[in-house]
């Protein structure tokens, strides 16, 4: 196992000071190792997450060789070459397990932005001390975006956000998790060969939920109350402007109605199931009644902005043509269209819940069971 | 089997849509109209031809809009204002949206009714108030539907028609306009 910087690199270096998973504890299961600790409802924070990769490392005896950046990877007779930051190395298969968060997706109008505006990603971003005084622009609406946007306007910053499509969720259904009942009805164990469009779930950004200890949504009319000012769509910058879509309406009657569906979903399992409690529904999300559609980046109401609109992978080191036309790889369930290469750890790389940390161990038994028998097969 | 029929042939658009994922250049289209002025603020434009699928495309007849003023703008009201003709444009696309999506879900429709207002204060194109703008401050669509759906699938089906419409994206995004002298 090579891996560029230490174990759990990516909750090391690439995260948040106040990050908390917004999967509950009970749910960060890696294979053999569940959370034992005394708090399964609650949310780890990057140190907790970080010692529970560590420990799994350990209690796997994982074979970790670290500080070891995989430069590039070849095709060659009989396997793949790799060049390595610790020389090359030769073998006969290879997984691909980078993971599909290795940077942060930032839209072309970026350079369109007056230089008196500082910009951040969420991999700079590290707490709201560190960006200027004055307002802040946080573009895109998923779990990062409102994170952002809650926790910078806590700190008492004007905070403007413009929001796309967007997956609302409430923290808590019926006295339970919101992911309780995903995984209770069955929504993540969903195969990627019984998804309609595979390539859009494939692109659903992540849900508007935050892990605290007490539990709150964070929807955006939790982010309204607080303050914080909704526009639509970043759609484009022109002389110092952004422009923002007037959609935003329509993208939030898409969240509102997507979740009643969810939540229809979870009555009727409760129904059969006999699952005490009462259905809720929640009101539609309040809107003002017209979203600015301009704002003016060279007057200083705007000193920030932070880009929280998605995240890819980095395949930059990969020569073997196994991209797609938008750089994506290509690959069935993890299988990659290159004999002996192999992927994990992407969205809905299987099933719906391989987006995160639980969905490996499936994944992983699955995709190394192929591998053994690329070897055996070959021998 | 499904027997629903809005009319649409949800098949024909769904294998366009296999064909030209993997044919980007097919799928640029350009959209003309020509226009000439009559008297006034009367004018007469003309739409035929349009290019497309790698061709010169044609519509079966030529069709003709006549835009002026009405009478209150001391106009002879030859034929609607051309901030109308975007009305014209929102309706008929997201209708045309409801009705596809509807047949793609397999729900039948009975009756799609809507009425759409555009709020316009006029002091902006009079130049009377600077701060004021020329286009709508404010677009409404109202659609009354009849189906064989709930009421949810019917919020649905007009959701995801604005989510799909070229016309709700021209009005609600930016979009670069030239205009030259030849
Ligand atoms: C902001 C954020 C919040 C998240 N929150 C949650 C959550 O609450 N719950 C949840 O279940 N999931 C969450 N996820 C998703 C989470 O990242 C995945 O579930 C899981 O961590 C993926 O693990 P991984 O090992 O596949 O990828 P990563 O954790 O990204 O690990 C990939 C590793 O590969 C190394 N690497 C990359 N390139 C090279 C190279 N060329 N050479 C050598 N090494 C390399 C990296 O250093 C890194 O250590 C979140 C993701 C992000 C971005």
């Amino acid at each position: 196992m090579l891996e560029r910087g230490e174990v759990a690199n990516s909750w090391r270096r690439e995260r948040w000071e106040s990050l908390r998973l917004l999967t509950p504890n009970w749910q960060s299961r890696l294979p053999g190792l569940h959370y034992d600790g005394p708090d399964r409802d609650g949310y780890m924070s990057m140190r907790e997450v970080i010692t529970f990769i560590e420990r799994f490392a350990t209690v796997s005896r994982a074979p970790v060789r670290t500080a070891t950046e995989v430069l590039s990877l070849c095709r060659v007779d009989g396997g793949y070459q790799l060049a390595t930051s610790g020389g090359p190395i030769r073998c006969r298969a290879v997984v691909i397990a980078t993971g599909a968060c290795n940077v942060p997706v930032v839209p072309s109008v970026r350079e369109a932005v007056p230089d008196s505006v500082t910009q951040l990603t969420p991999f700079d971003y590290r707490w709201p001390d560190l960006l200027p005084d004055g307002g802040v622009l946080v573009v895109g609406a998923s779990a990062t975006g409102v994170q952002l946007a809650d926790e910078l306007r806590r700190s008492g910053r004007p905070v403007v956000l413009s929001v796309g499509e967007h997956v609302r969720l409430p923290r808590t259904y019926r006295g339970r998790d919101v992911l309780w009942w995903m995984d209770a009805c069955g929504v993540w164990d969903q195969r990627h060969d019984e998804v309609d469009d595979l390539d859009r779930a494939r692109r659903l950004p992540s849900p508007q939920l935050i892990g605290t200890p007490e539990r709150r949504t964070l929807d955006l009319d939790a982010l309204s109350a607080s303050g914080v000012e909704l526009v639509g769509r970043l759609a484009g910058l022109r002389d110092g402007r952004a422009l923002f879509s007037g959609g935003l309406r329509n993208v939030v009657a898409l969240a509102d109605l997507k979740l009643d569906r969810l939540l229809d979903t979870f009555d009727e399992w409760a129904g059969t199931t006999g699952v005490d409690g009462a259905p809720e529904r929640f009101p539609p999300t309040r809107l003002a009644d017209s979203a600015r559609l301009q704002l003016d980046l060279t007057r200083g109401e705007i000193r920030t902005i932070v880009w929280a609109t998605g995240y890819r992978p980095d395949y930059s080191w990969l020569d073997v043509p196994v991209l797609d036309g938008k750089g994506r790889l290509r690959h069935h369930g993890g299988v990659v269209d290159s004999p002996g290469l192999y992927a994990l750890g992407l969205p809905l790389l299987r099933r719906r819940r391989s987006t995160f940390i639980h969905g490996i161990e499936d994944d992983a038994r699955a995709v190394v069971d192929h591998l053994a028998g690329h070897l055996a097969a070959r021998l | 089997m499904t027997t629903v029929d809005n009319g649409v042939n949800v098949q024909a658009l769904l294998d366009a849509r296999g064909a030209l994922k993997d044919a980007p250049d097919a799928a640029q289209f350009t959209w003309r109209a020509t226009s000439t002025w009559r008297n006034g603020v009367h004018s007469t434009t003309r739409i035929q031809n349009f290019f497309g699928l790698g061709q010169e495309q044609s519509h079966k007849t030529e069709t003709v809009f006549d835009a002026d003023h009405p009478a209150v703008f001391a106009a002879e009201d030859n034929g609607i204002t051309p901030i109308e003709y975007l009305l014209v444009g929102l309706a008929s696309c997201l209708t045309a949206g409801v009705a596809s999506v509807a047949q793609n879900r397999g729900i039948q429709l009975r009756s799609v009714e809507s009425t759409v207002e555009g709020q316009h204060d006029i002091r902006g194109i009079l130049g009377v108030d600077s701060d004021v703008r020329n286009g709508f401050n404010d677009v409404k669509v109202t659609f009354t539907i009849d189906a064989d759906a709930s009421q949810q699938e019917i919020e649905a089906l007009v959701a995801q028609s604005q989510k799909r419409s070229a016309v709700f994206d021209a009005l609600t995004n930016p979009t670069n306009v030239t205009v030259a002298v030849a």
